[in-house]
């Protein structure tokens, strides 16, 4: 485990349901097709994924993904 | 309920001025809004702050800027903030009983079944990077072009291919281009008054209309002239006419369809390029990263423009977004009203029109520290002042009604820059600060001329 944890967040109420971010993170995201929207599948992901979720964060076509850094 | 506790924006032209059409006397801020839209919305964030407002004949608009209050406007659901209602300058062009838009759920539906959808971005991309070819593919050794034309009529051909379909595009040349920039062009906004005035620029926008249409009509005869063809080689136009639509309804939902995609991105493609032309050390970072981004590899390959364009190219990109938020090719998004809206401690009653402005709030100094400036560097780690700015670096809008297609129209900047700069160097031919919008319209296109010349690279090696 990676000693600065963070945490993905997504703004459900923004989401338009694009699902890019599967494509770049399909372990942390995951697709709700009853409400259309984000689900975001491992709000702590490892270190290891940190690339991929900052990729999914900078491209998402609505901007509703977001990355809150921990303690 | 009033909305008097809201402050209104002082009035530099008078309304019963000797030079203030008949038709709009008397109509408040309408007249400047005019001939300098960018001046009256940077004043009312000067003198009113995050919330203020300004009148346009018997409505009032009340204009927000700033996070806080954009985030409500945005986050405001469609029942409330309704889009369609307050635009009324579009009606005439699509035609009585098109839609402007769809809702956000429609948005989406249509995102998950249609055009836009990921999944069918390589093959937008294949089909803009042939666009461009065949283009670029008679400009000789060089030569001159000018932008808006130039861009113009590309992004015609881009968008029917990828929204409407190959078959359709191909029956298309530059006229198309020519008479569809009349229509955009005839959006003054006198519409505000009567979208149906009798006025030069509303004839000059139904006569454009009306030879689309016939347009459309020609091509539909021929179709059905020739009888039915395999689905694979059928467009949008044949499924419209299978479910019995009339030319002039057709033409309505391809002008409706094209309308977000064209002059936005043909506005952004030219500043863009003014933008690199009036900063020669960005345009020699961004060709230097073109040029090792194509480079082929060892065993003699490189990316295909149509790939790479989908992934990133982080010096382009930043010029992108760079010139988007300097030049968003929407200065104004506004709302009706629908019922009282809470917004900042003000209850703005149903009927009123709220609006948001792109150009106003892009440029505000705490969130975007020499915001007149063009600096790229503000999208690099840690600066990123797009996502540190949600709500206020508002190019494409945000919430909702975010710009549905802004991946395709990134896609789409990636794959011009890439074809014409790596093939072409560019120089202005006139004076860097001549290049102007033509704010006089709602929908804004870049004052001619704005032509730059070309002359073809030469490559060692090749």
């Amino acid at each position: 485990m990676s000693e600065v944890a963070f945490k993905v967040v997504a703004d459900t109420g923004i989401c338009q349901g694009h699902q890019l971010c599967q494509g770049e993170a399909p372990d942390v995201f995951g697709f709700d097709d009853a409400a259309d929207v984000v689900v975001v599948l491992d709000e702590h992901p490892d270190e290891s994924l940190r690339k991929d979720v900052t990729t999914a964060v900078k491209y998402c076509p609505a901007f509703a993904l977001s990355i809150e850094e921990e303690d | 309920m009033t909305l008097d506790a809201i402050p209104e924006v002082s009035t530099v032209l008078d309304d019963q001025g000797a030079d203030v059409p008949a038709i709009i006397k008397g109509t408040g801020h309408l007249p400047e809004m005019r001939v300098d839209p960018i001046g009256l919305f940077h004043r009312v964030r000067e003198e009113c702050g995050d919330i203020g407002r300004f009148r346009l004949a018997d409505k009032d608009v009340v204009l927000v800027t700033g996070s806080d209050a954009n985030e409500a406007f945005f986050r405001a659901p469609e029942h409330v903030l309704d889009q369609a209602a307050a635009y009324p300058f579009m009606t005439p062009i699509f035609g009585k009983g098109v839609v402007f838009d769809a809702s956000p759920e429609e948005r989406q539906q249509m995102l998950k079944n249609q055009a836009l959808r990921g999944d069918m971005m390589r093959g937008h991309a294949q089909t803009i990077e042939a666009e461009i070819r065949r283009m670029v593919a008679g400009w000789g050794d060089e030569g001159e072009i000018d932008l808006l034309d130039f861009f113009a009529e590309l992004t015609i051909y881009t968008t029917s291919a990828c929204l409407i379909g190959k078959p359709f595009r191909d029956q298309l040349d530059g006229s198309f281009a020519e008479i569809y920039h009349r229509l955009e062009h005839g959006t003054d906004a006198i519409a505000y008054v009567d979208p149906y005035a009798d006025i030069e620029n509303f004839r000059v926008r139904d006569e454009a209309r009306e030879q689309l249409v016939a347009k459309v009509q020609a091509i539909l005869d021929a179709r059905i002239a020739r009888g039915e063809v395999p689905k694979e080689e059928r467009d949008l136009l044949d499924v419209l006419i299978a479910v019995g639509m009339d030319a002039d309804y057709i033409t309505g939902i391809f002008i409706s369809m094209m309308f977000a995609g064209h002059h936005t991105s043909s506005g952004t493609a030219s500043w863009a390029m003014i933008e690199l032309l009036r900063h020669p050390d960005v345009m020699a970072d961004v060709v230097a990263e073109l040029d090792a981004l194509y480079s082929p590899d060892a065993d003699g390959t490189a990316p295909e423009v149509s790939f790479q364009a989908l992934r990133s190219i982080p010096v382009l990109e930043s010029a992108l977004k760079e010139t988007l938020r300097l030049h968003p090719p929407l200065i104004i998004l506004m709302r009706l009203v629908q019922e009282d809206f809470e917004l900042l401690d003000h209850t703005i009653p149903a009927g009123t029109v709220i609006a948001a402005s792109p150009r106003v709030s892009n440029r505000i100094e705490d969130d975007f520290p020499k915001g007149e400036e063009f600096d790229p560097g503000r999208y690099v780690d840690p600066r990123q002042e797009d996502l540190q700015n949600r709500w206020t670096w508002i190019p494409f809008g945000a919430g909702k009604h975010r710009c549905v297609g802004n991946a395709f129209a990134m896609m789409q900047m990636k794959a011009i820059f890439s074809v014409i700069l790596r093939d072409f160097e560019f120089e202005a031919v006139q004076p860097l600060d001549s290049y102007q919008d033509d704010f006089t319209k709602m929908v804004i296109q870049l004052a001619q001329p704005a032509k730059v010349r070309y002359r073809r690279r030469t490559r060692g090696g090749e």
